[in-house]
């Protein structure tokens, strides 16, 4: 899962994809933790999936609020265009 | 336990399809049937809390704000024969297959509840809610900090516009519009100094 994650982030030009599977690489690293803690019986990898996912919900905001900003400004979802920004 | 193996085949199918998929609402369709089914593997090794919770949040909120802000930025006149293109049902078989597949699996979970679980032994939310506000209250707090960093900084950069934009604005406004109506232009008559 993480695999495919890492690869839609590479193949992809499409910022709100490349957003999607840093979703699914996030969603796959929470998917080890709880594996992990069915395997030893602990709670603590539901707590780290607590974490993950309370950090997923930030991420996936500032992220779509820079999509957001970036379509209103440049017409265009196409993450190669912002090579050209200048700060 | 093979149905453990049929969901996690769902998923990663899922997951590959929405890699592939040209348009984003079909991705997205893949991606919340993914969701779905990573929730029905916590189901199966003995979360059913955090399943829930992946229900909720991933498969609810945060697919809202994706489906969301799709929906304004397709805005515009292809929007009618986009319309028309997704009733195809090219479109939405695939999602439905894998969801159906999903919905038989939990079905039968539910229906044959004397099957053992293949997990050690179930963690219900009581355990994790004793940990959570336990041992990790300090990750807690630190999530509920970062979330409001989110939230802040979400609403700034939404905000804030871009000068091409402003200047629209105020030609607008010499003009004798009004500059009102727009998602963009909204609040544009406030002054620019105020943040």
């Amino acid at each position: 899962m993480f695999a495919l994650g890492l690869i839609g982030l590479l193949v992809r030009r499409n910022i709100l994809f490349i957003l999607m599977s840093t979703e699914v690489m996030l969603n796959a690293a929470g998917l080890a933790f709880i594996v992990a803690g069915a395997r030893w019986g602990a709670a603590d990898g539901q707590v780290m999936f607590f974490f993950i996912l309370g950090l997923a919900a930030a991420e996936v905001s500032v992220g779509l609020a820079l999509v957001l900003r970036m379509h209103h400004q440049y017409r265009s979802l196409d993450a190669d265009l912002l090579s050209r920004m200048r700060g | 336990m093979s149905s453990f193996y049929l969901t996690g085949a769902v998923a990663v199918a899922a997951t590959l399809l929405m890699i592939l998929s040209l348009n984003a609402v079909h991705a997205l369709l893949y991606l919340i049937v993914s969701f779905l089914a990573v929730a029905v593997i916590f189901y199966i090794l003995g979360a059913p809390f955090v399943a829930a919770l992946e229900v909720i949040v991933y498969a609810g909120a945060i697919m809202v704000l994706f489906i969301f802000v799709v929906m304004m930025l397709n805005l515009g006149r292809r929007a009618a024969a986009q319309e028309r293109a997704w009733l195809r049902p090219a479109m939405w078989i695939g999602p439905s297959i894998l969801a159906a597949i999903l919905l038989g699996e939990v079905v039968y979970l539910l229906t044959r509840a004397d099957v053992p679980a293949p997990a050690a032994q179930s963690v219900g939310p009581k355990e994790v809610g004793l940990v959570l506000f336990g041992p990790y209250l300090i990750g807690v707090e630190l999530t509920s900090v970062l979330l409001m960093g989110a939230l802040v900084a979400a609403y700034h950069l939404g905000w804030h516009r871009p000068k091409l934009e402003k200047a629209n604005v105020d030609d607008s406004r010499a003009r004798g519009a009004s500059p009102g109506g727009d998602f963009v232009r909204a609040g544009a008559d406030r002054s620019p100094g105020t943040p």
